[in-house]
């Protein structure tokens, strides 16, 4: 990754609960997480363009699933916009399947690690943007 | 040559806007070639005059320009061409250009003007002007003398090896999942990537090892995800396709 986040990763690992003395630097539930800091519009432009480039190819440009790769694949894309199915993976899980790839997660080795291109700050952003394909009415 | 194309990946662009128009809006895009008339024209004169319109001859800021730069970048960048592709194969595409991406080159105009399935039709899909072979060879010429990289290459280490084809196999198709974006025989494996039968043929060897290893050091904002390959698994994946672009 272009930037050191192994404080990120060894984060993730822990609890969201955790308090005191072990308590991560950052939570997906916190405020101080590379996720919810990054908000504004023009982070937001950004991961689009990341979007586009990493992840339109397999997910589709409108983030249903339906890439140039899809119907090539064993298993299908995960579609975005799919709100119960995004509701039910944190924002933690989110940004390590990006980071780490399917294969970390117990998901699709086709998901590959994108940690090696992306820096904590744009997972983060384009984390965010999955939410605003997902969720935003 | 076996097929297709390659390398420059390059000129195979997928224009989405000329979805359908044909020949007329491609000898639009493709004005006349500069020289093509003079033998003797020169090799970078021509390449800059000719190619340069879609492909980066000189180094590309990618700091400055960002990801915007490489969604909307038309072709293949050349400026590293002589650390790239082999000679022959080049002087030999660039009077038979083929397919090299099968949905085109990657961008995001293509992306964004697709199907529901975000599938590419051929009809988006330009051809690559075909050059004379005195212009190819020109070109070639000039273009094998663009090696900014050769730190990359030495870096590798790499030697080819005759590699074990089943399990090697595996590895593209199944442990790496290579084949979510690129192709290893025709008809198999996804369409975002170059395919990559043809890649031995159209590539130096050094140049697959360094790129696999790290896509980044190539390019920036490559589509191609780092993925943190120990030394072994790379030489075992450019042993695989130099392999199959002998068969």
């Amino acid at each position: 990754m272009k930037r050191s986040w192994g404080i990120v990763l060894l984060c993730a690992a822990l609890p969201w609960t955790a308090t005191g003395a072990d308590a991560p630097e950052w939570s997906a539930t916190g405020t101080d997480n590379p996720v919810s800091a990054a908000a504004g519009a023009d982070d937001l432009e950004r991961a689009e363009s990341l979007y586009a480039l990493y992840c339109a190819q397999c997910h589709g440009s409108d983030g249903t699933g339906d890439g140039l790769n899809a119907p090539y694949m064993d298993t299908r894309p995960r579609d975005h916009t799919n709100r119960s199915e995004m509701g039910g993976r944190s924002d933690d899980e989110l940004f390590r399947t990006i980071a780490e790839g399917g294969q970390a997660m117990n998901l699709s080795v086709m998901m590959p690690p994108w940690e090696g291109s992306l820096d904590e700050d744009e997972i983060a952003e384009l984390v965010r943007y999955l939410r605003v394909l997902c969720c935003q009415e | 040559m076996r097929r297709s194309i390659s390398g420059l990946y390059p000129m195979l662009l997928v224009l989405p806007a000329l979805a359908g128009v044909g020949g007329a809006a491609a000898a639009a895009l493709f004005p006349p070639l500069i020289g093509a008339d003079s033998a003797a024209a020169d090799g970078e004169v021509f390449v800059r005059q000719n190619c340069a319109g879609c492909h980066a001859v000189d180094a590309i800021d990618y700091v400055a320009l960002g990801v915007q730069e490489r969604l909307e970048r038309e072709a293949p960048p050349l400026y590293y061409a002589g650390n790239k592709y082999r000679e022959q194969w080049l002087v030999e595409w660039l009077q038979e250009p083929e397919a090299i991406h099968p949905a085109g080159y990657l961008r995001l105009e293509v992306l964004q003007s697709t199907n529901a399935d975000d599938s590419v039709t051929n009809e988006d899909i330009v051809d690559h002007p075909a050059l004379s072979e005195d212009e190819a060879e020109e070109a070639a010429d000039y273009l094998m003398s663009l090696r900014p990289h050769d730190d990359l290459l030495e870096a590798t280490g790499y030697s080819p090896a005759e590699p074990a084809m089943r399990m090697a196999m595996m590895h593209f198709r199944r442990f790496n999942a290579c084949s979510a974006c690129h192709r290893d025989e025709d008809g198999s494996g996804g369409v975002s990537g170059p395919e990559l039968y043809t890649a031995g043929e159209r590539l130096q060897p050094r140049f697959i090892a360094s790129f696999l290893a790290e896509p980044m050091a190539w390019d920036p904002y490559s589509g191609m995800p780092s993925s943190g390959l120990n030394p072994d698994a790379v030489h075992r994946l450019a042993d695989y396709l130099l392999m199959i672009s002998e068969e």
